[in-house]
């Protein structure tokens, strides 16, 4: 019998990574045989699609863009809503400052394609004032906290004459490359954004962090009690949430070249994440990548139904809330036992061998 | 006296916000859930009244009597087929179901009605522009109107809670629900009952916006924002508080308006960052804000 543990508590259990030996005749394990297979064909996968852009057509590379800036976004919202018990309506404010930044930065002459990710750790550094104001509400108050930082944002990115109001602008600094190179670059760095923020909260779930901040997302009060630093472990989720949030801006920015502030910091963004996420399976690792495959199919599939569609998309997400929380992927781990990337801990009696 | 005017203004301007904010006050005071669709659900109403009012040439205020009722039903359906059922999920699952809800709403308006903004203004004749000139300001009589509704309503609920019976149901309910089970009372209706209360402050508030603007499918977001600032600006445990809070936001987005073309929303948003900050230099620690109280 295997019996899947999230987060047994404290970081001695951290200590080899391989099986250490509790009472009672079990093994702790985080290795089975399952994810070791799964976590290979990830890595391959991973190299296939940064191989992929040579066989693939123009239209395919965009759409794959697409794609891992979903796959960026709710990662990000996941880490926030489904770990550090975070749910915000107003991420989209990190997503249109990481464009915004991008534009300011090659305004003032700094080379395009690093400026999109200068622009996020600008985003970043900037979220820690933030996170000061807002990790000290809880709930409902942080969610629509968010939601006014986010708001208030936008007007102030509004007041900068290079933008000119809704009227926006451009990345015209992104012109100096020509058209097919700039789509194999914000390809490449899409996709390496995407892979490297998804093994960074890979190996802080499997942290001391990862164990606190699943101690902190079911009580807060308790971990506290045993040791577990609250806010600071929040603050680095919520830091780098809003990096990746920035980076996916500044990302999306590259793939339409215009920024308008309204679509940047539209709500709309957070109604996708939340989307993605509880499809998925939030407080679940492969959740999220599922769910943006899932949400990237639909709207591929039915965007065109315009309001429809977002119709859909909501009355999926009420759904899901009221009748499947744990999304799809959280239902398929509790029937199955499955955990295809080891980031808990598994007890498994010593006994039945595998 | 452009500024005292801009003051005077404000202080109406913040009756209609804390309108607009009673109704998430009460439901987060007694459910302790923040409904991410009220202001969405706001501009349901509005929209009822509003075709109530075209089609049937009703007046604007008979429309919202007979949307009330309307939106009452709508709020016991809620509570017993949502916010029940996600409360027991756990405590972020109503914020994602609520949110759902609010697209929903948002995107179903925009199907039936359409994109164009709409008003009631010109269904209520003279009441729309008239105004009495006070010490030399100008005082609309629908913001007199909308000001003394907001105390009255607040007043009423305030009043409707501290003697009542149901009132001391609600507070048990809303103090230790497992204990005001024990003791007889239907934590389940009186949750079902106090959502109902909740919507039809809702309904009125959306009917005044629609009188007193433009209202569009997509007006419930800043609406949802404006109540939420006005509860935690007035931070106090009270109804009262509430209408503190509002007048607050409303003198400061209409200071902020004098001072410059787009002050107006950035000032209510910055003053409701800086009442948090205040309370974080106060208190350094966790702080108690808004209804929050210790348990």
């Amino acid at each position: 019998m295997t019996v899947t543990a999230n987060h047994l508590q404290t970081g001695d259990l951290n200590v080899g990574g391989a099986a250490l030996l509790p009472a009672n005749g079990r093994v702790v394990e985080r290795w089975t045989a399952l994810s070791k297979v799964s976590v290979t064909m990830l890595v391959l996968a991973q190299v296939a699609l940064a191989l992929a852009p040579m066989t693939l057509s123009d239209g395919m590379v965009d759409r794959l863009t697409v794609l891992f800036i979903y796959g960026i976004l709710a990662l990000m919202w996941n880490a926030l809503a489904g770990y550090a018990g975070l749910v915000s309506v107003g991420h989209q404010a990190f997503f249109g400052l990481g464009a915004y930044g991008a534009v300011r930065l090659a305004d003032a002459g700094v080379s395009p394609y690093p400026a999109l990710l200068l622009a996020a750790a600008c985003v970043a550094l900037l979220s820690v004032p933030i996170s000061a104001f807002m990790l000290r509400l809880k709930g409902g108050e942080f969610a629509i906290g968010m939601w006014v930082v986010a708001a208030l944002c936008h007007l102030l990115v509004n007041l900068d004459t290079l933008i000119q109001g809704e009227t926006g602008t451009s990345l015209i600094a992104l012109q100096r490359y020509d058209a097919g190179s700039r789509r194999l670059i914000t390809y490449w760095l899409a996709l390496a954004t995407m892979v490297g923020l998804a093994w960074c909260v890979f190996g802080l779930l499997r942290s001391r962090v990862g164990s606190a901040l699943q101690a902190i997302r079911d009580s807060e009060e308790a971990a506290a009690s045993i040791g577990v630093r609250v806010l600071p472990t929040k603050r680095l989720i919520f830091v780098l949430s809003a990096f990746g949030c920035a980076a996916a801006g500044a990302l999306w920015l590259a793939t339409s070249v215009t920024f308008q502030p309204k679509t940047y910091f539209s709500v709309q963004w957070t109604a996708y994440m939340l989307f993605m996420v509880l499809v998925g399976g939030i407080g679940t690792y492969e959740g999220p990548i599922l769910g943006a495959v899932v949400f990237f199919s639909i709207e591929t599939l039915f965007g065109a139904a315009g309001v429809t569609y977002l119709i859909g998309l909501g009355v999926t997400a009420v759904v899901f809330a009221l009748v499947l929380p744990r999304g799809i992927w959280g239902a398929v781990e509790r029937k199955l036992g499955l955990q295809l990337l080891p980031v808990g801990y598994r007890l498994r009696n010593r006994d039945t061998s595998s | 006296m452009s500024w005292l005017n801009q003051i005077v203004q404000g202080i109406l301007l913040g009756g209609y916000y804390a309108l607009l904010a009673c109704g998430l006050s009460f439901m987060f005071g007694v459910m302790r859930i923040i409904n991410l669709a009220h202001g969405s659900l706001a501009v349901v109403a509005a929209y009822g009244v509003l075709t109530l009012a075209d089609r049937y040439e009703l007046n604007p205020f008979v429309a919202l009597a007979l949307v009330m009722p309307g939106m009452a039903l709508l709020g016991w359906v809620l509570q017993r087929l949502m916010l029940e059922r996600s409360a027991r999920a756990g405590e972020l699952v109503p914020i994602l179901a609520t949110f759902g809800l609010a697209v929903v709403l948002d995107n179903t308006l925009f199907s039936v009605f359409g994109a164009d903004s709409r008003s009631l203004a010109p269904s209520i004749d003279t009441l729309a522009y008239d105004g009495v000139e006070l010490a030399g300001f100008t005082i609309g009589h629908l913001s007199v109107l909308t000001f003394a509704l907001s105390v009255v309503l607040l007043g009423g609920l305030h009043l409707v809670l501290a003697h009542t019976a149901i009132g001391r149901q609600i507070r048990s309910v809303a103090d230790d629900p497992a204990t005001a089970q024990l003791v007889g009372v239907n934590a389940t209706a009186v949750n079902a009952m106090a959502s109902a209360i909740a919507m039809m402050t809702v309904a009125v508030a959306g009917t005044f916006l629609a009188m007193r603007a433009a209202v569009d499918p997509y007006a419930g977001a800043p609406q949802l924002i404006f109540a939420f600032e006005a509860v935690m600006i007035g931070g106090a445990g009270s109804l009262w508080g509430t209408l503190a809070g509002g007048i607050a936001l409303g003198v400061a987005q209409s200071l902020g308006a004098q001072i410059h073309s787009q002050g107006f929303l950035i000032a209510g948003h910055v003053l409701f960052l800086l009442v948090l900050l205040g309370r974080l230099l106060l208190a350094g620690r966790p702080l108690k804000l808004a209804l929050t109280r210790s348990r």
